[in-house]
């Protein structure tokens, strides 16, 4: 487990801090802020604010602005699917609200609607059954 | 807000983790609505956009739907898109940020992925009867009753 853990850490070091080291490349410090950012800043924030608070064994973090009348490129409507030890022997409650409180800044400022699967590495065994978000039915906000 | 409040005072209040308490201070302060009293002795209540009929988000409709396949409908609700004090306000009193939230006997279950998480693995049947209902599931004949 600390062995995938670690691997996961090296990987994202390697995509954070190292991209102007990329062979591919162009024109360096431009490419290193799209690499480490992108025209995604909200979902990478979340990505990186969940990894660091929850340690999590699997993490997805989907942008689903697009099922909602939002302009395209809007982050406003995430599903965050997140693995994690530290929701063992935790209320249903209580890891949504682990989720809550990491990424706090981003649900105050900026996200109006987060769908969350949060699920123990055991309970992640039995299913990975992250289900379909239902689609919009036009209310605006969080 | 800073005229209001003198420059210091505002820098006081500037940073985020001190802005929201502050916000939800002035929420509270300024709060008419008593969710306390709202959701006391009924056993279901929802806090959604739109009504059951009528829903304005694909959350809140979920957690309709679930309700009514369960044989539920007749439940308690309020439209948050119509009073911006109880959309605020039922955030602060769960301190949970989304909507919908749902109720049982005055006791918060959760939002949309956790009633649909509670559907699917049979808890759900399991806390309508605590409050006294019977889910209809129970009444199919491939439904999953045990007692």
């Amino acid at each position: 487990m600390a062995a995938r853990l670690l691997t996961r850490c090296l990987h994202l070091r390697t995509f954070h801090l190292l991209p102007s080291t990329n062979p591919y490349s162009i024109g360096g410090a431009a490419f290193a802020t799209t690499a480490m950012s992108g025209d995604k800043p909200i979902e990478n924030a979340l990505r990186q604010k969940l990894t660091d608070a929850l340690k999590p064994q699997f993490l997805d973090v989907i942008n689903e602005s697009y099922m909602h009348n939002v302009p395209k490129g809007t982050e406003s409507h995430f599903k965050v699917v997140i693995v994690s030890s530290a929701f063992e022997n935790v209320k249903r409650i209580q890891k949504h609200q682990l989720v809550h409180k990491a990424i706090q800044e981003e649900l105050d400022n900026s996200v109006h609607a987060l769908s969350i699967v949060a699920k123990t590495p055991a309970e992640w065994e039995v299913s990975q059954d992250v289900g379909k978000s239902p689609a919009c039915r036009g209310g605006a906000g969080l | 807000m800073s005229f209001l409040l003198g420059k210091s005072t505002w820098n006081a209040v500037a940073s985020s983790a001190n802005r929201r308490a502050f916000m939800r201070c002035i929420a509270q302060m300024s709060s008419k609505v008593n969710f306390e009293e709202m959701v006391k002795g009924k056993p279901i209540v929802v806090f959604m956009k739109g009504t059951p009929d009528a829903p304005r988000c694909g959350f809140s409709n979920a957690v309709c739907q679930i309700l009514k396949f369960h044989g539920v409908d007749g439940f308690e609700s309020y439209d948050v898109l119509a009073n911006e004090d109880i959309r605020q306000g039922v955030k602060e009193f769960t301190k949970w940020p989304t909507i919908p939230q749902v109720f049982f006997n005055g006791e918060f279950l959760g939002g949309c992925d956790i009633m649909l998480d509670m559907h699917k693995n049979g808890e759900l049947i399991e806390e309508l009867k605590k409050i006294g209902i019977r889910s209809a599931l129970l009444d199919n004949s491939d439904g999953t009753d045990k007692s």
